[in-house]
Order: C-alpha cells, then sequence, then structure tokens
C-alpha cells in the first residue's frame, strides 16, 4: 500500500527495481550453483549407475509421453501440411515439410517441453522433498556432499536423456506423418520418403536439432535442480518450486529456440 | 566443570545470529568424553543451532566450537568432512532416505567412505540394525515404519561407521511411551558399549533425567544451569524448578511478548 508520505509514482518505481534487484541477486545465486554442479560433476561419470538410475526416472519414463505426442504431433503436421501443399500441387513435398519441421524445430522444442513438465518438474520436487526433510542436511553431515551425490547425477541423467528423446519425438513425428500422408491420404510412398531423404540434411537439420536438444535439456536440468535445492522447506514451498521449474524452464526453452535458430539457419537462405 | 582435554566438544562464549535475529548469546559448556550430555531448552531456544554449530554446518558470529582439540570453524573442507565421518548424527524425523530401503539407508556412510566389499557391508548392516533390535526389517521402507522404528534406524545409520561422537537432535520427540523408553535405553547402551560420546537435545526432562550424565539448561541464549539429574532434581532454581515440572509460566513465559490485550484490543484498526 502506497504510503501518504510517498506517490504512486515513486511506490511503483521502488517496486519494479525492488523485484529487479531481487531477479538479479537470484540469477547470481543460479549461475554460482550452475558452477559448483558442474565442478562437483565427476562422481556423476565416476559412479555412473547413479547418473544411470536418472536416466531411468527422467528419461525412460518419459518415452510414453514422448512416443504418444510425436505421433499425434506428426500426424496433424500430414493433414495441415497436406492441405496447403494441395494447393500448390506439390503434395509429394509432404515427407520434407513433416521431417523438416520436426527435425529443427517441433521434435526439440516440443520433446523439451514435455520432459520439463514431466521430468523436470519431478526432479525439482523430490530435491526439494529431500531438503524439506532433512535428507540433504543428513547427508552433509555424513559427509557426503549433496551437489555431488544428488544433484549432478540428476542434471546429467537428464542432460543425457533429451537428445535421445528429442530425437525419437522426431522419428514418431515423421512416423506419424507417413501415416496420415501415406496411408490415410495415399500420397506415393516412394516420393514420401525419396524427397524428404535428398531434403534433410544430416548436419545443417539432424545435428543441430540435436545441439538444440542438448542446450534445452541443460537449461531445464539446471532450472529443476536448482528450483529444488533453493525451495523453502515447506510444503507451498516445494510446490510453488515445481510450478516455477515449468514455467521458467518453458520460457528458457523458447527464448534458447529463437537464439540458436538465429544462429543456426540465418543466411541458409530461410 | 572446568576445561580438560577429556572433553571431547568445548563451546566458548558461542553466539549466533539467523540474520538479525540472534538465536545464541553466550553458551558456555563442555561434553566430556565417553559421558551422555542432554542440552534441555524451549522449542526454538536454539538447541538444532547448537548441534549444526558442532558440526560445522553453521558458522558462529563469536565464540568457537572445538571438536576433538579442533576449531571447527577453522577447518577447510577436507578436513571438515574427515571430522564429520567421525561424527553421527540423528535429525529430528530421522532425515531418513525415502527412496532407499532401511538396509541401503543404514549402509549408505560405509558405502560412501569405504571400500569394503560389498558381503562386509552386509554383515556390518545386519549387526547396526541387530543392535536396535531392527534387523528383520531391513528390506522395509521407510515409509513403512512407525516413528519410533525410524528413529531407530537413524540410530543405526548415525552409527554405522564407529562415530566418536554422537549427536541427537530431540530423539523423544513424538513417540509413544514404549519407544520412547526403547530410544532412550538404546542412546544410554550404545553410548556405554561402543565407547562414543552422546549429545542428547530435547525438551523431554522427563526422559533425558533417566539416561544423561550431564544436563545443560538453555534459554534465551545462555546456558542458564546445569547439573548432574540429581542435582538438578533437587535444584530449587525457578527456572529448573519451572521446566522438571513442567509449569506452564514461570521464568519462561507463557506469552509471547505483544502488547497488553486491552491495548491492542482497544486500537485494533480493521485490516
Ligand atoms: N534457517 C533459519 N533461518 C532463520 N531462522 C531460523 C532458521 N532456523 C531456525 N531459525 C530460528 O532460530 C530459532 C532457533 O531454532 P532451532 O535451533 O531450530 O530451535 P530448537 O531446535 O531449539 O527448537 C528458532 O526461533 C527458529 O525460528
Ligand atoms: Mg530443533
Amino acid at each position: 500500500m502506497p504510503s501518504q508520505a510517498e506517490s504512486g509514482l515513486a511506490w511503483w518505481l521502488r517496486r519494479v527495481g525492488g523485484t529487479v534487484v531481487d531477479a538479479i541477486v537470484r540469477l547470481g545465486y543460479a549461475s554460482r550453483f550452475a558452477a559448483a554442479v558442474l565442478t562437483h560433476s565427476g562422481s556423476a561419470f565416476r559412479r555412473f549407475p547413479l547418473t544411470l538410475r536418472e536416466i531411468y526416472f527422467a528419461g525412460v519414463l518419459s518415452l510414453v509421453i514422448i512416443i504418444v505426442s510425436g505421433t499425434f504431433v506428426g500426424m496433424v503436421l500430414g493433414l495441415q501440411g497436406y492441405d496447403v501443399l494441395e494447393r500448390y500441387g506439390s503434395s509429394e513435398a509432404l515427407g520434407v515439410l513433416v521431417s523438416l519441421s520436426l527435425v529443427r524445430e517441433l521434435g526439440p522444442v516440443v520433446a523439451a517441453l514435455l520432459f520439463a513438465s514431466r521430468a523436470g518438474s519431478a526432479i525439482t520436487a523430490e530435491i526439494g522433498l529431500m531438503k524439506a526433510t532433512e535428507q540433504l542436511s543428513a547427508m552433509e553431515m555424513m559427509a557426503v556432499d549433496p551437489i555431488a551425490r544428488v544433484v549432478a547425477p540428476r542434471f546429467w541423467g537428464g542432460v543425457i536423456s533429451m537428445p535421445i528423446l528429442g530425437l525419437l519425438f522426431s522419428t514418431m513425428g515423421i512416423f506419424g506423418g507417413y501415416l496420415v500422408g501415406v496411408k490415410l491420404i495415399g500420397i506415393d510412398a516412394g516420393a514420401f520418403w525419396g524427397q524428404m531423404q535428398s531434403a534433410v540434411d544430416f548436419q545443417r537439420d539432424i545435428l543441430n536439432g540435436v545441439v538444440k536438444s542438448l542446450v534445452f535439456g541443460a537449461a531445464v536440468c539446471l532450472i529443476a535442480v536448482f528450483e529444488g535445492y533453493d525451495a523453502p522447506p515447506t510444503a507451498e514451498g516445494v510446490s510453488g518450486a515445481t510450478t516455477r521449474t515449468v514455467v521458467a524452464s518453458s520460457l528458457a526453452i523458447l527464448g534458447l529456440d529463437f537464439i540458436l535458430t538465429v544462429f543456426m539457419f540465418r543466411g541458409l537462405g530461410l | 566443570m572446568t576445561e580438560t582435554t577429556d572433553d571431547l566438544v568445548v563451546l566458548r562464549e558461542l553466539a549466533f545470529a539467523y540474520g538479525e535475529r540472534q538465536v545464541l548469546h553466550d553458551i558456555n559448556l563442555r561434553i566430556p568424553r565417553g559421558k551422555v550430555v542432554g542440552i534441555m531448552g524451549g522449542s526454538g531456544c536454539g538447541k538444532t543451532t547448537i548441534l549444526r554449530l558442532i558440526g560445522g554446518q553453521l558458522r558462529a558470529s563469536m565464540g568457537e566450537v572445538r571438536v576433538a582439540g579442533e576449531v571447527v570453524a577453522e577447518l577447510d573442507r577436507d578436513r571438515l568432512y574427515a571430522l564429520r565421518r567421525k561424527i553421527g548424527m540423528l535429525f529430528q524425523f530421522g532425515a531418513l532416505f525415502t527412496d532407499m530401503t532401511v538396509f541401503d539407508n543404514v549402509a549408505f556412510p560405509m558405502r560412501e567412505h569405504t571400500e569394503l566389499p560389498e558381503e562386509v557391508i552386509r554383515d556390518l548392516v545386519l549387526l547396526k540394525l541387530h543392535a536396535v533390535g531392527l534387523r528383520g526389517a531391513a528390506q522395509l521402507r521407510p515409509s513403512e515404519l512407525s516413528g519410533g522404528m525410524a528413529r531407530r534406524v537413524a540410530l543405526a545409520r548415525a552409527i554405522s561407521l564407529d562415530p566418536m561422537l554422537v549427536m541427537y537432535d530431540e530423539p523423544f520427540a513424538g513417540l509413544d511411551p514404549i519407544s520412547l523408553g526403547v530410544v532412550g535405553q538404546l542412546i544410554r547402551r550404545l553410548n556405554d558399549a561402543l565407547g562414543i560420546t552422546s549429545v542428547v537435545v530435547t525438551h523431554d526432562v522427563y526422559e533425558s533425567l533417566k539416561i544423561v550424565d550431564y544436563l545443560y539448561f538453555i534459554s534465551d541464549g545462555r546456558v542458564v544451569a546445569s547439573g548432574t539429574p540429581a542435582e538438578v532434581r533437587s535444584s530449587t532454581m525457578p527456572f529448573v524448578h519451572q521446566f522438571v515440572n513442567g509449569e506452564p509460566d514461570g521464568p519462561v513465559p507463557f506469552h509471547y511478548p505483544a502488547l497488553p490485550l486491552t491495548e491492542e484490543l482497544m486500537y485494533a484498526e480493521p485490516g
């Protein structure tokens, strides 16, 4: 509430300033945390079974949602793409349209968005609850660093899973496009696959898509472990942190995607 | 008590604040080797904070904590971790790892800090669990344990590396009368059988009087009284008397500091 001594404008300025300063402080704290995670990552690889377990929880348990969503997105792309391409008499290019959209954009981006809400939120909730129930503190008192033992394996498990999930999403999407285009609508299968093969470039399209997935995976996992580790040790604290993970990850994915796309595809005749 | 090399833990003129909130003002206390020492005080008086200071999870703003002759705040990370391996801590609610079985919880410190082969670890874990009477529960998950059992598993985990010092944070809180006695006896028995030193932080005077060798009372961030159980029972100090007899009001006031009720009601503004 504005006090009498302060005009409405000054109050707003103070509020905006306070929010900005808080955000910068938090960002600094998050960067230091990120550095700590990276410097304590040795154990995630020296004791790979720890990371393998997290690959199972983050990656394997996300398979169903990735496979189902990928197939549906591909089928919808097939329908919409055919509707447009047919007007220009080039419906055989459907394979190109579906595969490029998926491999370059939809695969990495949508898979990462799904991953953030499926696995990212789970990582935050788990670490947050471990903190709230003093499990992390107990670990510290047992002379075991929770960043090395709990945080780093979850981070790397997610980073390793993400590109695989992204590729799987694209693959299922292309399969969905094939189902609609070839099986349902009746486009020539040879043209569908042949045009796709000659149009999709390994480095420019597939590799760049994998790089995007890796970057998104690192961003989502970093946000997820940070929010969990930083969560106030209460029920509201953990639930708020989980929500923030999904929101912040989604924004980060979309923002990073724009930046990466600018660097990867500018000047390639697009 | 006067300071001797027999003291495993020494707190001297210890002060600590969480930000602006001064919790401990001037704590002086010693914990002799081989003894069970109780630290008693009302909820929120800073008991857990004292344990965290001893374990080096928090740093004092003034004064020092010495454990086995070393000033905890001056240790670098490696030496602090080396010290912590020799300290077992039982957290207030057990703090068992919920994603592991009882067996894996007790094995955790061994697997992290030793190169022992899995068969040896298995035998050691079963021995520790046997000592707390829960060998049969090895394959259960923490969510399947009662409060008293969880506390005992946490105790088995705390002694898993044969520590020199075990710290108990409210080991009696929220237990039924039978578990209460069991946990109390375990603390005493393990202390004597394994030759460890124990610090029991609690607000339960009745239970702790049965097992401790020496007792400190903390109020307002200071040690206000201390003595052996016999001295405490016969103490005429108002604070100790209030505590031992569980009187609601006395030196420890019933009311949190506030305006007089009449004033607050008369001048209260809506909103
Ligand atoms: N992390 C913290 N930040 C701020 N205040 C805290 C924190 N932890 C504890 N406190 C406050 O410090 C006081 C002492 O806490 P604690 O040592 O946990 O008390 P006890 O264990 O005796 O119940 C309490 O009033 C508590 O509210
Ligand atoms: Mg406490």
